[in-house]
């Protein structure tokens, strides 16, 4: 992908923090992030648990808010916007891919992808999405009828089948054994290639850093490095 | 505390809503089986202590005059333990502020005090056996009236207007229920009793040394129908009427009737609420318990025992149960109350014995513990048996297929949130049967309360817009030529007369026999017509008499087959006639025939004891007016109020049972509605949180919650107005005796207000539950799987 492309910020985050408060006791997830994304642009957030990469995806993505700084979608500030205008952003814009798929099991693949194509404004059809990520022949199938990869696949079918502007992927391989995370990451990685959707990966395999153009590590809700990647492998080379 | 038991009651703590809700459902049950029992075996108890504190007697007789040495002879038949003779007659009263005439039945007082029927002295005095003017008056006549002692009035007695002076007000077993001749219903305000000094009647009837009326009270051992048949043969000389039981004794028949009626409502109806209830309260428990599998895994990691575990959620349910069962309780206790006040009110017992029914309660508790004791059992047992390990991972993801209904519905090209509410019917058949018949059941439960409405509506109709459509019926005190009628057509105001011949007769076909009436029926009538159930107007054969089919039933009679009749007034003959037509009247008692034939059978000429008038509204004051001078007339009926006092009875109780079963009804639905509603909550949170990451707003996301259980309330509906036909059928069965019977008619409104109001509370439970949708965190919905 062209510098250019990565110039745009998608996202920009200023001096962002989260506190959760349970009870007494005060936890801070983000102590102070700043970070932009630019359009197309892949980026692996990295660190280890508890070091508040999750909680950064979910302010990205409109499920949740900062509880000081500001998070802007483009123009948009998303830090003080009410729980429709979160909805409509995330329904319009982002896709997600979970650690454990988060399928609807009483539908089937196809299904499941038509659950967001039926809503979104301008999305492929299940079967073209299901297509990019190699799972047309498995299109009628429950998600208990399909092996974890295979899931994860339809996940990400799902989360592409609006054309988002953004995929956040949270540990997307992290429930899966290393043949079969290489295959997600291909599908991942071709989305971002192909239709130059800016993708934010959260992993603590630091193996997986090598595919992506930048890398961010997260350490205690700070961030410690951001970096690009000088040369960027592809999926099939890396190995866990 | 052992960290068992405080696991127990904060987990108790954080499902309270849900608890309170299995607890209100079960409390239902018990409340309806704990309540009807202890109304009815209140009033049971205070019917059985007031007739015998009073000597209800057991026989009584009526007859046109019979010497006052009779009561000797007839203590002298085997079996009687007591007897007594008084006079009995029927006065027109003039009461002051009533336009009307209200009527009176005046019953004489021994001189030495009466042995049997005592009355009971509520207000002042009994009447001085040296005033002849002195009379006592039946406590809910004189209190409307507001006669209290010293008061007078006037009545005709025997053709004479006499000035009376009240004494005192009296209840008496005999007058429990207080119904004016010819009348349908109680009427306190018209029709009441009086007591007079024995002297001071018999002078006023002419009836010196004599007597025409007899009670008897039975040994322990005799032999009721010897007794009658030897009373009836000792005054079949005198005019005797036919003596009865206590089974034809007006006030106790009704009483009796409206007894039975509420025994059969407490052996009818408490089983079903505790079936629902129990069937629902198993359900829901085990699902409750079924979501604490991971919990049941760890515990057993820790070394806990099997039979701990099943104590600890046995304990858990068991104290679900006992809330039911104390609420329920305490609810019926509650209902009791209002019933047997309610009906304490109507009957006016000087007294209440109270029963409590502690058979109910002990059977009722049993029942709840049992209840929730096996919907606990049933899920402890299935988490029991899996190892530790595989008990505290979540369940495995369900497993969903295409079977040939899926394939159906796939072509109708639904949106997925809809699919996924298909699928999860399809998927949880069960489940979704149990939410089915859970709100079915308060839809069955609510159309037949309402059906009780219907059932009233029906009969107020059918007795006062089909069959009687007179404005005032004339009581005669003997039996006129037809003359009569034109004598009633000049009285003012009259715009039409018809009259009708009425006799006591017994009706007899093989061993069985009945007393009853014969009416006689002139052609041509417009006002008081013979009406089937269905609204047809029944036309009289030439010959032969037609019957309502519960006389016919009593009597074991068909189409075809000859009846015996007994007159028993004058001429005191016995007709044999063949049945020409049974015909179905929920509240016939009575044998008709062709005036012309019974007039030819009788070898007389017409007569009439019954005058029904059609009356020019305006002119009613008029009419009353001249009534109260006219010897003639023993007696009226004004049927506007009639319906008036029909409705008001039957409005009064009926509305507080309705309301009764409504509460129920409603918390049925509420009951297994919010605890379906939590379920789907509880189970898949995860999923429908997932689609609000998606993009789903809070509505499409509630949709699939409450469009699953709204969808199944909508199906249950049609399901819970049969189950609703059902039930009332039942209850048309048990309620039926021989005296009345419901007429079987339910409307559209009853079917549609008891939709609505189980539609809405559905609604409102689920919605209630929606609301935690918005609670969900979503960030960490989705990290945490279970």
């Amino acid at each position: 992908m062209s510098g250019e492309a990565r110039s745009l910020p998608v996202f920009r985050a200023e001096n962002v923090t989260r506190v959760y408060r349970t009870g007494l006791v005060e936890v801070w997830a983000l102590r102070g992030v700043d970070l932009s994304l630019s359009e197309g642009e892949m980026v692996v957030l990295l660190g280890a648990s508890g070091s508040g990469k999750s909680t950064l995806v979910n302010i990205l993505g409109g499920l949740d808010l900062p509880s000081s700084g500001r998070v802007f979608f483009r123009d948009q500030d998303l830090s003080c916007a009410s729980d429709r205008q979160l909805t409509a952003f995330r329904r319009d814009h982002v896709g997600f891919v979970f650690q454990f798929y988060n399928l609807v099991p009483s539908l089937t693949a196809r299904e499941n992808i038509a659950l967001v194509t039926e809503i979104a404004r301008n999305p492929m059809t299940p079967e073209e999405a299901l297509e990019r990520v190699g799972l047309a022949h498995r299109m009628d199938h429950f998600p208990a009828e399909l092996s974890g990869g295979e899931q994860q696949r339809v996940a990400i079918a799902r989360a592409i089948a609006k054309r988002p502007d953004v995929l956040l992927c949270d540990e997307p391989t992290g429930a899966l054994d290393s043949k079969t995370g290489v295959q997600v990451l291909e599908a991942l990685y071709e989305v971002n290639r192909d239709l130059g959707t800016a993708t934010v990966l959260i992993t603590h395999n630091a193996g997986i850093q090598r595919i992506a153009h930048r890398v961010v590590v997260l350490a205690d809700g700070r961030i410690t490095k951001d970096e690009a990647n000088a040369a960027r492998v592809l999926p099939s080379e890396v190995s866990w | 505390m052992r960290a068992l038991e405080r696991k127990m009651l904060r987990d108790l703590r954080r499902i309270w809503a849900q608890a309170l809700a299995i607890a209100l459902v079960l409390g239902c049950g018990v409340m309806v089986l704990v309540g009807a029992q202890a109304t009815q075996a209140t009033l049971v108890a205070t019917q059985a202590a007031y007739y015998e504190r009073h000597r209800f007697a057991d026989i009584f007789a009526g007859a046109t005059r019979a010497p006052a040495d009779i009561v000797q002879a007839a203590r002298l038949i085997p079996g009687v333990a007591q007897a007594e003779g008084r006079i009995s007659f029927q006065a027109v009263l003039d009461i002051e502020g009533m336009a009307e005439p209200a009527t009176g039945r005046i019953l004489s007082l021994p001189a030495t005090g009466p042995e049997l029927n005592l009355p009971l002295l509520r207000v002042g005095r009994l009447p001085d056996p040296d005033h002849a003017d002195e009379v006592a008056l039946s406590e809910p006549f004189a209190e409307i009236h507001g006669l209290t002692p010293g008061a007078q009035f006037r009545g005709v007695l025997n053709g004479q207007l006499r000035e009376l002076t009240v004494t005192g007000w009296v209840l008496s077993p005999e007058f429990i229920y207080t119904m004016p001749p010819g009348a349908i219903m109680p009427d306190d305000r018209r029709h009441g009793v009086i007591w007079m000094n024995a002297a001071a009647a018999a002078a006023a009837m002419d009836m010196s040394g004599a007597v025409n009326d007899i009670a008897l009270r039975l040994t322990r051992d005799a032999d009721e129908r010897a007794v009658i048949a030897a009373l009836d043969q000792l005054l079949d000389p005198y005019g005797g009427t036919g003596a009865h039981g206590r089974d034809r004794q007006v006030s106790h028949a009704f009483l009796d009737g409206e007894l039975s009626q509420l025994g059969a409502m407490s052996t009818y109806l408490p089983p079903i609420f505790l079936i629902v209830a129990a069937f629902l309260v198993n359900m829901v428990l085990g699902r409750l318990i079924a979501l604490e599998r991971a919990q049941i895994g760890l515990m057993k990691a820790l070394g806990y025992g099997r039979r701990e575990i099943a104590g600890h959620y046995l304990m858990l349910a068991g104290l679900i149960g006992a809330l039911g069962v104390v609420l329920g309780w305490g609810f019926g206790w509650w209902i009791a109350q209002a019933m047997i006040g309610l009906y304490g009110d109507f009957f006016r017992f000087p007294f209440i014995i109270r029963d409590w029914g502690g058979q109910a309660l002990v059977v009722s508790a049993v029942l709840g513990m049992v209840t929730v004791a096996l919907g606990g059992l049933r899920a402890v047992w299935a988490s029991l048996k899996l190892p530790p390990a595989e008990a505290m991972q979540p369940p495995a993801p369900p497993r969903f297929s295409r079977g040939l209904a899926d394939r159906a519905l796939t072509r109708f090209r639904l949106r997925q949130t809809t699919m996924m509410i298909f699928r999860s019917i399809l998927r949880w058949p069960g489940r979704a049967a149990i939410t089915l018949f859970g709100v079915a059941a308060s839809v069955g439960v609510l159309v037949m309360s309402y059906f009780i409405f219907d059932a009233v509506e029906r009969l107020g109709d059918s007795v006062f817009q089909e069959a009687n459509r007179q404005h005032v019926t004339l009581m005669l005190s003997n039996p006129q030529t037809d003359r009569a009628l034109q004598d009633a057509r000049a009285l003012p105001g009259v715009l039409r007369s018809e009259g009708v011949y009425v006799a006591p007769v017994r009706a007899a076909h093989g061993h069985r026999d009945r007393l009853t009436a014969l009416q006689g029926h002139y052609p041509g009538v417009e006002l008081a017509r013979l009406v089937d159930d269905a609204g047809r107007v029944v036309t009289l054969p030439r010959d032969g008499v037609v019957l309502p089919e519960m006389l016919a039933r009593a009597l074991d009679i068909r189409v075809g087959q000859t009846l015996t009749l007994e007159m028993l007034s004058a001429p005191r003959i016995t007709l044999h006639l063949p049945v020409v037509e049974i015909i179905a009247q929920g509240m016939g008692q009575e044998a008709h025939i062709a005036a012309e034939a019974l007039f030819a059978a009788m070898d007389s000429a017409p007569q009439v004891n019954m005058i029904h008038l059609a009356v020019q509204s305006d002119r009613m004051a008029d009419l009353n007016a001249a009534i109260k001078t006219t010897p003639a007339v023993g007696g009226l009926l004004d049927w506007a109020e009639v319906r008036r006092q029909f409705d008001a009875t039957l409005s009064d109780n009926l509305l507080t049972m309705v309301g009764i079963y409504t509460l129920i009804g409603v918390l049925i639905a509420i009951g297994v509605v919010y605890n379906a509603a939590r379920i789907q909550l509880a189970e898949r949170s995860y999923e429908l949180a997932s689609l609000r990451v998606l993009g789903f707003s809070r509505a499409e996301v509630g949709y699939v919650l409450v469009g699953e259980i709204m969808l199944l309330t909508l199906i249950a509906i049609p399901l819970g107005w049969l189950l609703g036909y059902g039930l009332a059928q039942g209850l048309v069965d048990a309620m039926s005796t021989d005296m009345f019977q419901i007429p079987f008619h339910i409307t559209r409104r009853t079917f549609a207000l008891a939709a609505l109001a189980v539609f809405l509370a559905a609604l409102g439970s689920v919605l209630m539950v929606r609301r935690r949708l918005d609670r969900v965190d979503l960030a960490t919905a989705l990290k945490a799987r279970e």
